[in-house]
């Protein structure tokens, strides 16, 4: 037994000495001649894509980014979002050009209706036979002709075992619970934040009937109260510093966190989750569609899919690349749940023009809500400020007529 | 140098990048996507009266308590000898040289719940306070990132004050009081109304301060506006709406304000 | 009385350097996590330089300062000459909308040029979000400082040495670089360094009309603080405070000496 246990470690343990690849090693990719194609024609690509969702570099890993410029002579543009709707922002106002982003199912969905996705070219992008065939045909993307699967995951609870008490765990009541006041996090985005309370009530986290989201903005108002902070990835610095005791999180965030910090668990509440599909796709008006086809490809090499993998901690729906995973990482169940976690999870899908447009004014409201004011305040405030400006001119004018009025009266010798 | 010619090219570029923006902000602000005129837009701010209201609270707080701090710091100053008034105002001017993300950002660390402040506290067993993510925080971040602009604009003015006028002052029988009410805040009105809208405009404005200190739930004008372009909740034409409203808010404010000063605008830069 | 002016002056100064403070302490701090102090590194400076995102978005930063204030500063001093030449009416005009940049909240200044960058597009022209439109934006909200910079030298100049100069054989041009510009140049330079140093820090319009090709070092640093503030920035940001603040000194110290020589020579001539 003792032994068994000792081999394994070992065997871990020299597994995790072989798979970092050092900074600036070549990449052993499939088909080196294909990479080669754009050398010295001084292509550049801009990547757009979520933070800290990368293989950096740091910790001894592969820098993505890096080996790709010098595999390929290609030059990167690499810029970061903190959420789909930012993303949604960015692309649908127009402004930037971007060759390759990286939304998740549902944005992905809104994105090709709206015509703002070029359908990918898949001769450009042979490792698609690396992905497992479940993620070849998702709902967000019929036929997958947009979308190259990127990572996957559910939404859990991260808490803080020190500060919570284990007989509250289980549910999404948590983050209702007014035990902990002050000590709770929640998404600033608000299809995370909608599918949590919406399924808290028991409705889909696909609401059809303005009800469903009405009742789930009563219910959020409520919890606005215990609130400490609507965030995103600055969970990651506030769990770590025990700033806040629980926040509702990505599961391959859950393990970063965790692996910093042992105070802190991860929970997926009962009434089941959300799970997802992060896709690299290609907007509308990429310059270079070939060079981001190259891009994806690189991204699907089993041992780049492998260190982004480790280094982000989400699931990977890259067969290759799980082969080469440690097997302490890919059995981790938090990333990859057992089948009784993953029959109560939903698929986000597009909503509705009219609920997307609900949902974001009720979102507003959530944010806003404070003590409630007349609507006239403001209209009524600014004739106010009118008829100050007015009558401080007029008094200023009288004031100076005065003057002068005396000054011109001849004086008086007595 | 009698030519007018030199001025045209700035003419053109002020025509197309300030009247012409502005222009088209008020553009979206009353039509719908599909360029159909509406005053749609313009009324749904008046949902929003609550963050309204609440910039509006936040931003007069701040200016109000920035002069209070800065009036007698100024006068102060302004009292000095040559090199030591240039030192001083060099110190004033120096946190503005580093980034002000990172300035506020550090504040986070000190109001913390495990910051540096609670932690000093909980060496005599006290605490911890809840300092982050309030409107506290929110108007001391706006305090402290705007005060330069309160403090440098009366110090200016107040230099032009020779010592004479207040001991003339004195010399005539008024006490402190009368000498503040009667002779230097009445000779500093321009500084007092140039600082008070160099701090107001930028904290009623604000939205990463909110963002940072605030938590996120103590939306701001400028969280709501940014909500709209680039942020969570697309509505690019709500959003102008709501700037076209914040900016009417602040030109009336501005031209209350005017009304005490001297319309000398190049105060502004001092 | 002095003892209290003095720890007044003391207590402002701590609340403005207290988060500086904070940054350069942290910046020699060997965790990678705020708060916690765990012993002394210098590692952050080294790893700062080779921390290609930094460095790059700070080049970045560097190219868009140089760039706009250059062109903000020929096109800002030409528009001063020209404006000065105007009727009372059309300057009166043109003045206010120079005001309009410096009075309105960054925030829809920022939402307006990104309103036009998108029409610009949507009509056709080729413009893509990144160095052109951050270059172009921060031009835009860098005129109207020089112009308010170099107004008040051209008011104060005796508009006929530049006859007199003409009279004694000069061309018009000769006459104008060699007697107005150097004439005005203290307000030339004054308004330089102003866009210059507003360019830097500037990160409100930036935000709204960066592209994935001009990250400067503001925007990179926003996107830091949305998860973590890595310690090489506060390493940076230390190396910058203690630039300016030998810069500050440098000029503080010869300003101090000239002032000297000037009151020696004024004893002098007694």
């Amino acid at each position: 037994m003792m032994k068994k246990r000792f081999l394994s470690l070992a065997l871990a343990a020299a597994l995790l000495l072989a798979l970092p690849l050092p900074a600036l090693a070549e990449v052993e990719v499939s088909d080196p001649a294909y990479y080669e194609r754009f050398r010295g024609k001084n292509v550049s690509i801009n990547v757009h894509n979520w933070g800290e969702y990368i293989s950096d570099g740091s910790d001894e890993g592969m820098d993505v980014i890096s080996e790709f410029e010098a595999l390929t002579g290609i030059k990167v543009n690499y810029t970061t979002f903190a959420t789909n709707e930012e993303l949604y922002a960015r692309l649908k106002s127009g402004g930037a050009n971007y060759d390759v982003v990286i939304p998740s199912d549902y944005a992905i969905a809104r994105m090709i209706h709206e015509g703002m996705l070029e359908e990918l070219d898949f001769d450009n992008i042979p490792n698609l036979k690396n992905i497992s065939e479940s993620f070849l045909d998702p709902i967000y993307d019929p036929g997958g002709k947009y979308s190259v699967p990127y990572t996957w995951g559910t939404v859990g609870v991260i808490y803080n075992t020190q500060m919570v008490d284990e007989e509250d765990l289980g549910s999404w009541d948590l983050l209702w619970n007014e035990k902990y006041l002050g000590e709770i996090l929640m998404f600033s985005n608000p299809r995370d934040a909608f599918a949590i309370a919406l399924k808290r009530l028991g409705y889909s986290m696909n609401p059809t009937r303005e009800e469903e989201l009405r009742d789930a903005t009563d219910s959020l108002k409520d919890q606005k109260l215990l609130v400490q902070a609507y965030v995103m990835d600055e969970i990651f610095d506030k769990m770590l510093g025990g700033e806040a005791a629980i926040a509702p999180y990505y599961a391959g965030d859950a393990i970063t966190m965790m692996a910093d910090n042992p105070d802190l668990s991860y929970f997926v509440p009962e009434e089941g989750t959300n799970r997802f599909v992060d896709a690299a796709v290609i907007p509308v008006g990429a310059k270079n569609k070939e060079a981001a086809e190259m891009f994806i490809n690189f991204l699907l090499e089993p041992e780049v899919g492998a260190a982004n993998a480790e280094y982000i901690g989400y699931s990977s729906p890259n067969d290759a690349a799980l082969e080469l995973m440690d097997p302490e990482v890919t059995g981790d169940p938090i990333a990859y749940p057992p089948d009784g976690v993953i029959e109560k999870t939903e698929f986000f899908i597009e909503l509705s023009p009219e609920m997307s447009l609900a949902m974001d004014k009720m979102w507003t409201e959530v944010l806003s809500s404070d003590e409630a004011y007349s609507k006239w305040l403001i209209p009524i405030m600014m004739l106010v400020a009118v008829a100050a400006s007015v009558s401080i001119n007029l008094l200023r004018s009288w004031r100076k007529r005065r003057d002068r009025e005396y000054a011109d009266r001849p004086v008086k010798k007595g | 140098m009698k030519s007018k010619a030199a001025a045209f090219p700035y003419l053109v570029w002020m025509l197309i990048f300030i009247l012409v923006p502005l222009g088209l902000v008020a553009y979206y602000a009353v039509t719908t996507p599909d360029g159909t005129f509406t005053i749609d837009y313009i009324s749904q701010v008046g949902e929003y009266t609550p963050v309204l209201v609440r910039s509006v609270w936040l931003a007069f707080l701040a200016t109000v308590i920035c002069l209070v701090i800065a009036y007698p710091l100024a006068f102060i100053i302004s009292r000095h000898s040559g090199a030591g008034q240039r030192t001083m105002v060099m110190l004033i001017m120096l946190p503005m040289w580093m980034n002000f993300l990172l300035r506020t950002y550090a504040w986070m660390t000190i109001l913390e719940k495990n910051g540096l402040i609670n932690r000093f506290f909980a060496h005599f067993g006290l605490g911890p306070f809840e300092m982050i993510n309030t409107q506290g925080a929110v108007v001391l971040g706006m305090i402290y990132n705007y005060l330069p602009f309160m403090i440098l604009p009366l110090y200016s003015i107040m230099t032009k004050i020779p010592n004479s006028v207040i001991e003339a002052a004195q010399d005539l029988g008024a006490n402190a009081r009368k000498v503040l009410t009667k002779v230097l805040i009445p000779m500093t009105v321009p500084g007092i109304s140039t600082g008070v809208i160099m701090v107001f405009v930028p904290s009623v404005s604000t939205f990463i301060i909110s963002r940072m200190l605030g938590g996120g739930g103590n939306l701001l004008i400028g969280d709501l506006i940014d909500l709209q372009f680039l942020g969570n909740a697309y509505n690019p034409n709500l959003g102008a709406a709501i700037s076209l409203v914040l900016m009417v808010l602040i030109l009336l404010a501005m031209s209350i304000t005017n009304q005490f000063g001297d319309d000398e605008k190049g105060d502004l830069l001092k | 009385m002095k003892w209290l002016k003095k720890s007044y002056v003391a207590i402002v100064m701590a609340f403005l350097y207290a988060p500086i403070l904070v940054l350069i302490v942290f910046s020699f701090n060997q965790s990678k996590s705020r708060g916690a102090w765990t012993g002394f590194t210098f590692g952050w400076y080294e790893k700062l330089f080779h921390n290609q995102m930094i460095i790059q978005s700070l080049m970045n930063t560097l190219l868009v300062a140089v760039i706009s204030s250059v062109v903000a500063t020929v096109l800002g001093t030409l528009a001063a000459i020209g404006i000065r030449n105007m009727k009372k009416m059309s300057r009166t005009l043109v003045m206010n909308v120079t005001y309009l940049p410096i009075i309105n909240p960054e925030i829809v200044t920022g939402v307006s040029l990104m309103l036009l960058f998108v029409f610009v597009k949507s009509a056709g022209i080729r413009l893509d979000f990144g160095f052109t439109t951050v270059i172009l934006a921060h031009i835009t909200f860098n005129v109207p400082y020089v112009i308010l910079n170099v107004m008040p030298k051209l008011r104060q100049m005796d508009i006929s040495v530049f006859e007199a100069a003409q009279d004694l054989g000069c061309s018009p041009s000769q006459a104008f670089f060699k007697v107005v510009i150097p004439e005005i140049m203290p307000g030339i330079v004054a308004g330089f360094l102003m866009s210059f140093t507003y360019s830097l820090d500037d990160f409100i319009i930036s935000y709204f009309v960066t592209g994935p090709t001009s990250q400067t070092l503001p925007i990179t640093i926003y996107s830091m603080t949305r998860r973590k503030v890595s310690p090489e920035i506060n390493a940076l940001s230390t190396i910058i405070f203690v630039v300016v603040l030998t810069v500050l000194l440098l000029v503080n110290v010869g300003d101090a000496r000239r002032e000297r020589e000037l009151r020696m020579k004024a004893r002098d001539r007694v």
